[in-house]
């Protein structure tokens, strides 16, 4: 056999994807496509109210009904022993105070403490049966004063949601040199202010979440398929923290799962439901979701309120920055809840710039709303938008050019590794290369012909740019651990070379759209020297995967390739033993490429099949100095964060007459690291720009004063469709990392970082002529149009809200 | 109980259904054709989109009474006899028109009304208004909308890139 990887198949090749021939035919199996034999389903009674006593629960009409094999309370649970709905980081504030971590029941204990928190869990024959069931359990509320935003959680006097967090308070935490940032604020030229609200979003995967419980009482074991993106880290969470069931008798599948966008990262209540039901009641229990219920139950995303000032220089050098944010943390803390507005996004503070002296504040607030988590970008969209509006208010305040200011502050290609007075280290970057070819493909030179052409059709045209970097491929074990994280977030692979030369690669990650199967299959392909076709990529089953820590911050190829990577090292290693032996000339002499062991300097070579065979068929092999066999695990923590960063540039036109705001240009030229498929990766980066326009232009989380969630159905919440977003100008311009071994950073979330403050930035210059020199998120037309109409235009507050 | 009878991707099927069953409910849970998906309650996302007949119809929004004697035509019955895919199958996986793949069902039946129904052909602008009804969270549309042009091309018997690359 003498088989080489065609260029077609291997790294940079844009190979169409291998799962979508099940997709595109409806042969997909997600969460909902499954039934057990014998399932039962179950429905989820939730709260009404926003806060409130709970009195008594009566279910016995519910328990007369048709087909209702139970009804769970918090009782039931409680008598059962289980555990609350840990979170997974513990921040550690101001003067060494650990963060307040109230009990997240899985059901609500005592008191509701948003609209949607479970009361109860109806599990009958039908769902139809378990949902009409559910409608007649009466559940006696008290209600108590409802703390839907962070000003009201925080003012004096306020209700307390959980007794163990005085204040509503869930953090008070810093980072950075205050001293230093405030000796940099009393020498400055010019201290620029400016606040914002990041708005709230629902993430909104297009699958609704769903979750079996499975037991076999023959062996003990759990079975839990659900919509995750992380099986292992449910299994753990679940497993040893609310059910207190080891590994070894809970299986946790996440088959295919469509969309997560973080929201299918964290353990949530429902999954420890059905598994304990299941048990309970030794039949399969499913349930899933409905999209109404989603929007009071998934984790939301954003909801911070930041002010800051940023201090120059008389040439616009950046001298300090203070920051001051309060983060919404909702009703209980999620997962990942306390890094997001910390270790994700305060530590991101210095951005693509020289800014030499930097403090940032967080307080983190209990509300009675749905606990707010990552979401696509996770705590990075909110500092990029943050400094890239900020930069835009300074070169306004400051007379220069936009582009200017922000060249004048890039670090710059020589100056790294940097580091930024913020803890990180950036490894790579190369800022003006991704604005230079930004500037030219958005054909930035010659916009103010265009500004002048819109005009003269009686539309407003703007234009703005967005320069930023991020921080993903998370995250050093040992670093994170002294942050508060309670995991490590290294990641697993497992290559399985078969003895005909076939190879299966397990990985710990999870890809719900990212087309791990194709990317994954090229990398091993390229690196074996084994056909395309001849490699299977296996995730999402902790029965089939050693272990691993999921998808989430774009890491799956910057970690989870990386210790595929390493194990491929481990075969290569091994296989040239057994080379050596079959070709009787010594290890060192043996070459590894192309799929071929070859003696160096000779003709004489063993195909990787041949060796994968020797190693399955020992009759000729090095029997005494190494095992039969050619199967390696690794596991690979990463030195460091990777660094994407780019220039996105937007270009818009408004309707004075509605308001309305049109993107007529996207231009993203992103460095994301060495590119294994170019077509995923402008398919990540596309996806990820839609969801930033729809921060900026349409999307927003609406709670009304007694905490009833108003934006709770596609009917209500303004979801991107194709006719609001425009077609892309997608480029990638490399650096490579510098600690991994692909040098790849990670293009999951970049399109969501870097979109938002360019189009709010190009919103700003169109309307310039009115005076206005801030809109927030949502720019929406109804916010537009007051801004146009409302009297003298010009004669406008700065902050135009 | 009703009785509703439907032919679905050509096969009979009679089944008991209670009189609030959704199409839908039925596709996905008496006949286990689960490429049928749903994604909301209030019919805004499409991803339930099937044929009856010649039209696309959102079948969380019909009742398999009102669907009795229906000719339905699921993703599962696009591609031909042999496997071969549908042309806007094709173009689909071609142009990386899906990610997660949940919505891809609903978009691909109603991108194939929305060409059927525009034999001239169709602008960019309208295929993006003609996406109102279904909505995707991962692609950003960017390549669905160059997908549907492709499929369009093959479907009317115009050449196409895809026409090209397929011959290639």
């Amino acid at each position: 056999m003498n088989v080489t990887t065609p260029p077609s198949e291997g790294i940079g090749a844009s190979v169409r994807r291998r799962e979508d021939l099940r997709f595109l035919s409806g042969r997909g199996q997600y969460t909902d496509d499954l039934n057990r034999p014998g399932q039962l389903h179950a429905w989820i009674l939730r709260s009404p109210h926003a806060h409130a006593r709970i009195g008594g629960i009566d279910t016995a009409a519910a328990a007369a009904m048709p087909g209702v094999r139970a009804i769970y309370t918090a009782a039931h649970i409680e008598a059962a022993g289980l555990g609350g709905v840990p979170c997974g980081w513990q921040v550690t504030g101001k003067g060494g105070k650990v963060m307040a971590e109230p009990m997240h029941p899985v059901l609500a204990s005592g008191k509701v403490r948003h609209v949607g928190d479970p009361v109860a869990v109806v599990v009958a024959e039908t769902r139809s049966q378990a949902r009409d069931a559910a409608e007649a359990i009466a559940v006696s509320y008290t209600p108590l004063p409802a703390l839907p935003t962070m000003a009201a959680a925080l003012a004096p006097g306020a209700a307390l949601l959980h007794d163990d967090a005085p204040g509503n308070v869930c953090f008070d935490w810093e980072i950075g040199d205050a001293a230093a940032t405030d000796a940099a604020f009393a020498a400055a030229y010019k201290v620029v202010r400016f606040e914002t609200t990041n708005n709230r979003l629902v993430p909104n995967a297009m699958e609704p979440r769903a979750a079996i419980g499975d037991y076999d009482p023959n062996s003990g074991e759990h079975t839990l398929y659900t919509t995750s993106q992380n099986p292992h880290v449910i299994r753990l969470l679940m497993g040893a923290f609310v059910l207190k069931v080891p590994e070894h008798r809970l299986r946790v599948v996440a088959p295919d799962v469509g969309g997560g966008f973080g929201s299918k990262i964290y353990h949530y209540a429902e999954e420890a439901i059905v598994t304990w039901a299941a048990a309970q009641l030794k039949r399969p229990v499913k349930w899933t979701c409905e999209r109404s219920e989603a929007f009071v139950s998934d984790a939301h995303g954003r909801d911070h309120v930041t002010r800051a000032e940023l201090a120059l220089d008389a040439e616009g050098r950046f001298l300090g920055l203070r920051v001051e944010t309060l983060a919404n943390m909702g009703a209980y803390l999620s997962t990942f809840a306390p890094a997001v507005p910390t270790y994700l996004s305060a530590t991101l503070l210095a951005g693509c710039y020289t800014t030499p002296a930097i403090h940032g504040q967080v307080k983190a607030v209990f509300t009675s709303t749905v606990p707010v988590d990552a979401y696509r970008g996770a705590g990075r969209p909110e500092t990029t938008y943050l400094l890239e509006r900020l930069v835009d208010v300074a070169a306004r305040e400051m007379g220069m050019d936009r582009v200017e200011i922000r060249r004048k502050n890039f670090i710059r290609p020589d100056q790294f590794p940097y580091q930024t007075p913020v803890a990180l280290q950036y490894d790579s970057g190369d800022y003006e290369a991704t604005l230079r070819e930004a500037l030219r493909v958005a054909r930035y030179d010659s916009f103010e012909q265009r500004r002048a052409e819109a005009k003269a059709r009686g539309r407003l045209r703007g234009i703005g740019i967005s320069t930023y970097l991020e921080a993903c491929g998370i995250a050093p074990s040992k670093l994170v651990g002294q942050l508060g994280a309670r995991a490590g977030l290294y990641e697993v692979a497992n290559i399985r070379v078969h003895p005909t030369g076939s190879v299966s690669v397990f990985t710990g990650t999870h890809s719900h759209g990212q087309g791990h199967e194709t990317t994954f299959a090229q990398l091993v392909s390229e690196q074996l020297g084994v056909p395309l076709s001849q490699v299977e990529v296996v995730h999402g089953d902790t029965g089939k995967i050693p272990f691993g820590m999921g998808t989430y911050g774009s890491r799956s190829l910057a970690v989870g390739g990386s210790a595929m990577v390493k194990a491929m090292d481990k075969i290569i290693a091994k296989g040239r033993k057994i080379a050596a032996h079959l070709l009787e000339a010594s290890v060192e002499d043996i070459e590894f490429s192309n799929g071929q062991f070859r003696v160096a300097g000779t003709d004489r070579a063993k195909a990787f099949a041949e060796i994968s065979m020797a190693a399955y068929v020992p009759h000729n092999y090095p029997i005494e100095e190494i095992e039969p066999g050619l199967e390696e695990t690794a596991f690979y923590d990463p030195k460091n964060f990777t660094y994407p960063g780019g220039c996105h540039i937007c270009e818009v036109e408004i309707d004075p007459e509605t308001g309305e705001t049109e993107v007529v240009n996207f231009t993203a030229c992103d460095d994301v690291g060495r590119v294994i498929n170019p077509m995923i990766v402008e398919g990540q980066i596309q996806g990820g720009l839609a969801q930033g326009i729809g921060q900026a232009l349409i999307e927003n989380t609406v709670y009304d004063s007694e905490g009833q969630l108003l934006s709770a159905s596609f009917a209500d919440y303004a979801m991107p469709r194709a006719a609001q977003i425009p077609a892309f100008d997608v480029s990638t311009s490399t650096t490579l990392c510098t600690h991994n071994p692909l040098g790849v950073k990670g293009c999951g979330e970049v399109g969501a970082i870097g979109s938002p403050p360019a189009v709010i930035n190009a919103v700003v210059d169109a309307l310039r002529d009115y005076g206005v020199t801030h809109v927030e998120m949502p720019a929406t037309p109804q916010k537009i149009w007051s801004i146009i109409h409302s009297k003298g235009g010009a004669a406008l507050p700065a902050a135009a809200e | 109980m009703p009785q509703v009878t439907l032919t679905v991707n050509g096969q009979s099927h009679t089944v008991e259904v209670e009189a609030r069953t959704l199409l839908v409910e039925v596709l996905r849970e008496k006949l286990r054709l689960t490429g049928t998906h749903v994604g909301c309650d209030t019919s805004q996302c499409g991803a339930c989109v099937v044929h009856i007949g010649e039209d696309s119809v959102k079948s969380c929004t019909i009742l398999a009474v009102q669907a009795d004697g229906a000719e339905v035509t699921t993703i599962e019955g696009l591609a031909a006899a042999d496997g071969a895919l549908h042309p806007m199958q094709e173009a689909f996986r071609e142009y990386h028109a899906l990610q997660c793949g949940f919505c891809t069902p609903g978009m691909v039946m109603s991108a194939i009304d929305l060409v059927r129904k525009h034999p001239q052909g169709l602008s960019e602008q309208e295929i993006r208004e003609g996406l109102e009804g279904n909505i995707c969270r991962c692609t950003g549309y960017h390549n669905i909308v160059k997908a549907i042009a492709a499929a369009a091309d093959v479907m009317q018997g115009r050449t196409s890139e895809l026409a090209r690359a397929a011959a290639e």
